[in-house]
């Protein structure tokens, strides 16, 4: 005989309950999971909605667009593509974008790292206040700084020119990576720099060689939210540029013809504008989820 | 705990930043704090005006409406991004192919530039070409964002959560994911409800990123400019215009040095305080869980 089988009436009563509560259990989990699903499949639904509407527009006629509502494009083209690719006008407002952003994150990260080491590892007159003045410098409104931005850059003669905007946008994005990398410095273990220093290490070969491979990781995300930051900002870009630094997003308000705004281009460009920042969070997608706690979990 | 060294010999380190820092804060922010008290004819005539711009800009009913406006706005995105957020960050997959897929699409959102977010929701509610406009007025409600204050306040906040959700749900998805798995084995133990796991386990872990959350959603929020702008121009009439929008309209349209001066330190002002108080919170917070800890 099994033993494990219960014989008294009331055990049996009681392992049947038990295998009858798990069952339930298991099936109210199930039932869970899928609720979960649903409600995230919802909000996924929602998201790429509104982005695939706009990739349904760009892959259309200006003609089928004012033609009637189609779900989707009955007639691929990809004229609007060939038209950005093609003329310079198009084409420059994407390189412009791009060269003053990495332009920026290379002058941001340059000068924050050394300022977040100095933040996490030292005490000094008026680190506090500092600290805080910083923050505020990413609390200010850029419509603010507006008018003061044409003059400065005006009469210094950057006007209209790549530096001119990677230098605006320094106004929040050193503070915002400040901010971050100091989070990253403080998690790693102040005895490494010490443990360097007795072995004789310098202060820039150590920082240098050691340190910063440490912190490669959260390196990479204040990049990545560098990038963030400075892509999607127009304001203080379009003001400080006319025609030879115009990012891409003023090329894009000057689609408007005679004969209206012409939607297709327009969609097209929007479309092209979401592919470089697909293509970052794919290369930082393992340590986005660190790195949107800035360090600080 | 971490002790740092007292050494005034880094603000070497801190310099470099410092001094371009200074040179896109301090000194705009000095012509702005010049012009605020002088009347500007030209390069030569000026006169010193005192605070009669701070007076007139705080009286201005226009400007009192934006403001409100603004507040209004900031906290209904706040209401509604914040539960919202903390719910998908409850949902996302926590591993596999999907957690990597389901991360990349709520990101993309925030990687949008902001105008572009204003075409697109533009694009999306117009009645004639859009799915939304299309769709709402098939349903036989008569949708218009250019007529309707109520319909271009639904809209712009529809697009706001839209555009930034993600962002909260991503500052607690990373938050929920350095829960070490024993807590949830205790409480599994100890058959806590899912409720008690939330409000017991998750909630107190998820403080310091909401924080952060809420005061960078803040921020953003009282600066938003370009979305409305693309998406509504600031109308119906002037239902929509936010704070940003009335500045950049007084500095650059209509080029009224002094008043938009003054407007910007009153603006910048609120903002300060706000954030302040929201300062004072995390470093309180941090002070308990550190007398807590020891």
């Amino acid at each position: 005989m099994n033993r494990s089988l219960p014989t008294t009436p009331e055990a049996v009563r009681e392992r049947a309950a038990r295998t009858d509560n798990l069952r339930r259990r298991q099936a109210r989990s199930a039932s869970r999971q899928w609720r979960r699903r649903g409600l995230m499949t919802a909000y996924i639904v929602f998201v790429l909605l509104p982005i695939y509407w706009l990739l349904n527009m760009s892959l259309q006629s200006n003609s089928e667009i004012l033609g009637g509502l189609t779900l989707w494009p009955q007639d691929v083209t990809l004229e609007h593509y060939a038209k950005i690719v093609t003329e310079s006008s198009w084409y420059m407002g994407y390189v412009n974008s791009i060269a003053y952003v990495v332009m920026n994150m290379l002058i941001s990260i340059s000068v924050a790292l050394p300022a977040a080491y100095a933040f996490s590892r030292y005490r000094f007159i008026g680190d506090k206040h500092l600290f805080f003045w910083l923050l505020t410098n990413l609390m200010a409104p850029p419509a603010v700084f507006l008018l003061p931005y044409f003059q400065l850059y005006y009469t210094v003669g950057l006007f209209d020119t790549h530096v001119a905007v990677a230098l605006a946008h320094c106004l929040f994005n050193i503070p915002l990576a400040v901010w971050i990398l100091e989070g990253f410095m403080s998690s790693v273990p102040k005895e490494i720099d010490e443990t360097a220093f007795i072995d004789g290490y310098s202060f820039p070969r150590f920082f240098v060689k050691i340190f910063i491979p440490m912190i490669s990781s959260g390196i990479g995300v204040t990049l990545f939210f560098l990038f963030m930051f400075s892509w999607v900002e127009l304001l203080l870009a379009s003001t400080l540029t006319a025609t030879n630094a115009q990012p891409i997003g003023s090329v894009m308000t000057q689609t408007k013809g005679a004969s209206g705004i012409d939607w297709g281009a327009l969609s097209a460009a929007g479309v092209l504008t979401i592919l470089p920042g697909i293509v970052v969070v794919y290369f930082v997608r393992n340590h986005i989820a660190k790195g949107f706690a800035l360090g600080r979990t | 705990m971490n002790h740092k060294v007292y050494n005034n010999r880094a603000w070497w380190l801190i310099l470099p930043m410092l001094l371009l820092v200074a040179f896109s804060a301090i000194i705009p922010l000095m012509t702005v704090v010049n012009y605020s008290v002088q009347d500007v004819f030209d390069t030569h005539t000026r006169f010193f005006t005192g605070v009669e711009w701070f007076e007139a800009t705080l009286n201005d009913p226009a400007l009192q409406m934006a403001l409100l406006r603004q507040f209004a706005f900031s906290f209904t995105v706040l209401a509604i991004e914040v539960p919202l957020g903390i719910g998908i960050a409850l949902l996302m997959p926590k591993r596999g192919w999907q957690a990597s897929a389901v991360l990349i699409l709520v990101t993309m959102p925030l990687l949008i530039p902001w105008n572009v977010v204003g075409s697109i929701w533009q694009i999306f509610t117009r009645g004639d070409i859009g799915l939304m406009g299309w769709g709402l007025r098939e349903l036989g409600y008569g949708y218009n964002i250019t007529r309707s204050a109520t319909d271009a306040w639904g809209t712009i906040i529809l697009m706001d959560v839209w555009h930034w959700t993600p962002l909260i749900a991503l500052l607690c998805y990373s938050g929920l994911r350095s829960i070490p798995d024993a807590y949830y084995q205790a409480a599994r133990i100890d058959r806590a409800s899912q409720w008690a796991v939330f409000r017991y386990i998750q909630l107190p872990k998820l403080t310091n990123v909401l924080v952060i959350g809420v005061l960078l959603r803040f921020m953003h929020s009282f600066m938003i400019y370009a979305e409305p702008f693309v998406l509504t121009g600031g109308g119906p009439g002037s239902s929509t215009t936010f704070l940003s929008q009335s500045l950049t309209t007084m500095a650059i349209g209509q080029q009224d040095l002094g008043p938009s001066a003054a407007f910007s330190i009153i603006y910048f002002l609120i903002i300060l305080l706000v954030c302040w108080v929201f300062y004072t919170a995390i470093m309180n917070l941090q002070k308990d869980k550190q007398q807590k800890g020891t």
